[in-house]
């Protein structure tokens, strides 16, 4: 155990960057720039670091704090274990890449902007390495108030209807986590969740307190049918802000599935599987086929997002090895692959300021880097074997044919209508005829929008073929995770009998 | 001798008062010497009460007077709001003409009015307390008398707080009928056996107490009164009689009628859920400042009746902590609102908070936190207001009240989030007046960093209310 507090530090750098930020003349652009880029690869080699020196071998939390907050009520806990680091690290992963993306895309305001980023980084981080349930929920609703205001002061022309949107939608599911929390603190005497993992909750008020945490994670996975915000804020948003809401704000509610819903409630958990099936296939076949109507790349992105996170639910509530560290891998896999292609659009979008599909035809012309690295994403989103997708996907339809033949049958047609919107998409946009003459005039990938493109699809690939130091770090807590599942099950099953 | 020791704060209260109107009477343009002094009054005020901190409850002439750590701090409280209330209004009161002698010495006397009631343990005692303040709060309503929205204003309070003042006293009377006694703690040894006198007396009590505290369904006048004072008497309006009344509430069920909770709870939880979905739902409309305020504070009060429907002694501190947070905030947010002129010319609409941050970036963020903050978004103070209230709601497995408490913040944030959405998203327009009074400015920052940076150490405001015992 290390006395440094490692995980304080990562979660509060990005705060002071921002502080720090607050105080530099909004003026001096370039100084801005360094000092937010600066501060947040700090805070990704810090993650790094703490994934070296993290013992993989071990499912117990490390590198946890715990100190008094609110006296004799709720401490401040916070720790890692070999799923929630991996989270970490791909937030601190993208959130550098989004500064940097801001060059071209951001005009106005750029300070407020990047204060705005880099609280939502600590506040992200916040959300994966909180041990206790109030604290979580802290740092889970106060993302609300940062993409908020990115969605409506830097968002697009009906920013101010996506933005309300977004946050009266997210804020609804969560009152009832809220209300849940507090309910399990005077059922079970303490929101510490590594106590309550040993305590167990009576398996009496389960379903109803699983309900509730469900309504929060629900609405922020997002799950068919509360999906409908994410398509207008993804569409509003400015790219970083899509960036960050689909590659990390999404992964916080299927954390807090894992975490939190399966966790704490196996007994619910168990009961609510089918349920849980449906509304997951739902998504997977639904917004596939209503991603494929889109005309608007960025609606069809954000749909496609849902369809992806209906596989990480279906994979998560098989309680099988595979399922569910397949369903860890896919949402580390759509983190990395959306937010390479919400880049993507917003590459175009910066050139032309139009997301419609039918304006684009023939780019490969124009843009011959461009075309490439988007046909690495495309391929990873549509998981084709060799990319980060496929083995997602593949250890997720595994994991539920050992539980069901029918519904893996059903979730492999989405795997299929995701290929068909994925190269369609592809089409439309990079193959054909050169029609727009407005897009004659475009000019290839920059450098650093071709640094941020080509480090995103060299990851894709990279851990594609090598996935193990993804693996390695998650199998132990994993199994860890559904022995103590199964154990509180089998106790709870013994006990009715 | 030592009941006048005890009760020296509000001695030196009404003293002083009677010195300001000598100082009033015989010297001319002492308007401002006035206010001035009076402000330095009621800090010396806050030191003599701070400086009795009773170690234990003190009964005062015959019992009919009440000074213990709970009465003590609500004063330091009351008198602390006062002061900055009369710091940050000062200016507004200068610029719209307002400033004459009557006026800081009509707050004092409310002030004092508000000291007798918390203190009081009688309800004879306690009306007059009551009165006190009342009536000097009439003439505040209308002190802009040529502008015919303040007159109306006063004129409205006057006559509805006194058909409320009228039920009130008509429960007083039942209560004495019934128990043959005006003192709480007689009151609470004759009525052990459940007479139905005694509870329409304490519902006609509690109808004059929620009209103070404008508790729906007894909250109609509080938007036209609001919107018509003048706003350095509008925001004495949101903050003082609440925290004041609220306390006469605690006294008041918890003292005589501790036995009948089950019979008042009801009442309260059907105020409290009225309060919090009608001001939710009713201030959404709304297209100036200060009526959405008015609904705003009506909800707000909703939450506060909530921690008092709980019957436990965590309730009544959640509750404490709540007022306390729900006027640094509204302390906040009037002081926007002074910030808010152009030439001499005050603004409270809407839509004169129109690209606010783009001109004043300072001023919109401090407003975003105040509005984020009375929108309950963590980790801001006003969350963790609601969070304590809803900790003790469920302790007691009041679900219902939880759940609608908790469904009413969503759409109140609604109309939180439209006032930023009308500063950070909206077009800019003229730019507003930047000389403000350090003053102002001040309190203004501080309270503003105070919501922003609660959650750091959250035991800090915590501490004071944990030492409360009521039951």
């Amino acid at each position: 155990m290390m006395n440094f507090p490692i995980i304080s530090s990562l979660i509060l750098l990005p705060s002071i960057g921002a502080l720090f930020l607050f105080f530099i003349n909004s003026k001096n652009i370039t100084g801005i720039k360094y000092v937010s880029l600066f501060v947040s690869i700090i805070n990704f080699l810090i993650s790094i670091y703490l994934w070296l020196i993290f013992d993989q071998s071990s499912y117990e939390f490390q590198f946890v704090e715990s100190r008094v907050w609110i006296k004799d009520f709720i401490n401040y806990k916070v720790g890692v274990d070999g799923i929630s680091i991996l989270f970490i690290i791909l937030t601190t992963f993208i959130t550098p890449l989004c500064i940097l993306s801001v060059n071209s895309s951001i005009k106005n305001r750029l300070k407020e902007f990047l204060i705005a980023i880099l609280l939502m980084e600590t506040l992200m981080i916040g959300v994966f390495c909180s041990l206790d349930l109030v604290i979580f929920y802290l740092f889970f609703e106060g993302g609300l108030i940062p993409m908020f205001l990115i969605i409506g002061i830097w968002g697009g022309e009906r920013r101010v209807y996506s933005a309300f949107k977004f946050f009266l939608f997210t804020l609804l599911g969560s009152v009832l986590m809220l209300i849940a929390v507090i309910s399990i603190y005077w059922i079970a005497g303490t929101t510490d969740v590594e106590e309550l993992y040993k305590l167990g909750i009576d398996p009496k008020y389960q379903n109803l307190l699983w309900l509730a945490f469900f309504s929060s994670f629900a609405v922020k996975t997002p799950m068919w049918p509360v999906h409908t915000w994410l398509p207008d804020a993804h569409v509003e948003a400015p790219t970083a802000g899509s960036v960050l809401l689909a590659a990390i704000l999404l992964k916080m509610a299927g954390y807090g599935f894992i975490r939190f819903s399966i966790g704490l409630f196996p007994v619910a958990s168990e009961y609510f599987i089918p349920f849980i099936f449906v509304i997951s296939l739902i998504a997977i076949i639904y917004t596939s086929l209503v991603a494929l109507m889109q005309d608007d790349m960025k609606k069809l992105i954000a749909y496609s997002s849902v369809a992806h996170m209906g596989f990480v639910t279906l994979g998560l509530f098989t309680f099988t090895q595979q399922g569910v560290e397949g369903g860890i891998f896919q949402m580390i896999s759509h983190g990395i692959v959306s937010a390479a292609l919400f880049f993507s659009v917003g590459v175009v979008y910066d050139r032309t300021h139009s997301r419609r599909i039918n304006d684009y035809g023939g780019l490969v012309n124009v843009m011959p880097k461009y075309s490439i690295l988007l046909m690495v994403f495309v391929l990873g989103s549509l998981g084709l074997p060799g990319t980060t997708g496929f083995i997602g996907e593949f250890l997720i339809l595994m994991g539920t044919f050992k539980k069901s033949f029918l519904v893996a049958a059903i979730a492999s047609l989405g795997v299929i209508l995701g290929a068909a919107y994925m190269l369609w998409l592809y089409k439309r946009i990079v193959f054909g005829e050169l029609t727009n003459q407005k897009l004659l005039k475009i000019t290839d990938l920059n450098k650093v929008e071709l640094s941020i493109l080509t480090l995103l699809a060299l990851s894709i690939i990279f851990f594609g073929f090598y996935p193990d130091p993804f693996s390695n770090t998650y199998s132990v807590s994993v199994e860890n995770f559904l022995n103590e599942y199964n154990d509180k099950l089998n106790s709870y099953n013994l006990q009715n009998q | 001798m030592i009941n006048f020791f005890f009760i020296s704060t509000e001695i030196f209260l009404s003293l002083s008062i009677l010195f300001l109107l000598l100082i009033g009477v015989f010297k001319k343009n002492s308007e401002s010497f006035i206010y001035n002094f009076s402000c330095i009054i009621l800090l010396v005020g806050l030191a003599i009460n701070i400086n009795l901190n009773p170690q234990f409850s003190i009964d005062l002439f015959n019992n009919s007077y009440k000074i213990d750590y709970f009465t003590t701090l609500i004063k330091s409280v009351i008198l602390i709001s006062a002061f900055l209330v009369m710091l940050c209004s000062l200016n507004y009161v200068k610029q719209n003409d307002i400033l004459k002698i009557e006026y800081p010495i009509l707050i004092l006397s409310s002030i004092l009015g508000m000291l007798v009631m918390v203190s009081s343990n009688d309800l004879i005692v306690f009306y007059v307390g009551l009165e006190l303040q009342s009536l000097a709060l009439y003439v505040l309503a209308a002190f802009k008398r040529d502008n015919i929205l303040s007159s109306e204003s006063g004129l409205k309070y006057f006559i509805l707080s006194a058909l409320s003042s009228g039920l009130l006293l008509y429960g007083c009377s039942l209560i004495y009928g019934f128990s043959s006694s005006t003192n709480f703690d007689l009151i609470y040894q004759n009525s052990d056996s459940i007479e139905y006198g005694i509870i329409f007396g304490i519902v006609f009590v509690l109808v004059g107490l929620a009209f103070k505290i404008t508790a729906v369904p007894f909250h109609m006048w509080a938007p036209d009164v609001y919107d018509g004072s003048p706003t350095s008497v509008t925001v004495i309006f949101a903050i003082l009689p609440k925290i004041a009344a609220l306390t006469v509430f605690i006294n008041f069920l918890y003292g005589p009628f501790l036995e009948m909770f089950d019979q008042w709870q009801a009442v309260i939880i059907f105020l409290s859920i009225g309060s919090m979905v009608f001001g939710a739902v009713a201030a959404i409309g709304q297209k100036k400042l200060k009526r959405l305020i008015a609904y705003s504070s009506i909800s707000h009060m909703g939450f506060a009746l909530a921690g008092l429907s709980v019957g436990t002694n965590e309730g009544i501190q959640n509750s404490i902590i709540y007022l306390i947070i729900y006027l640094i905030m509204n302390i906040a947010f009037f002081c926007c609102l002074f910030m808010l002129k152009r030439e001499n010319q005050y603004f409270d609409k809407v839509e004169d908070l129109s690209g606010l941050s783009k001109n004043h970036p300072l001023l919109s963020l401090s407003l975003m936190v105040i509005l984020f903050s009375l929108a309950g978004i963590p980790p801001l103070a006003g969350f963790f207001a609601k969070f304590y209230i809803f900790t003790a709601v469920i302790e007691q497995s009041m679900y219902f009240l939880a759940i609608v408490g908790l469904l009413s913040t969503v759409i109140a944030a609604f109309y939180y989030i439209r006032l930023i959405k009308v500063m950070y998203f909206d077009e800019e327009r003229e730019k507003y007046d930047l000389n403000h009074s350090i003053s102002l400015k001040m309190i203004l920052v501080v309270s503003s960093t105070i919501i922003l940076i609660y959650f750091i150490n959250p035991n800090i405001i915590n501490n004071f209310v944990s030492n409360i015992t009521i039951i």
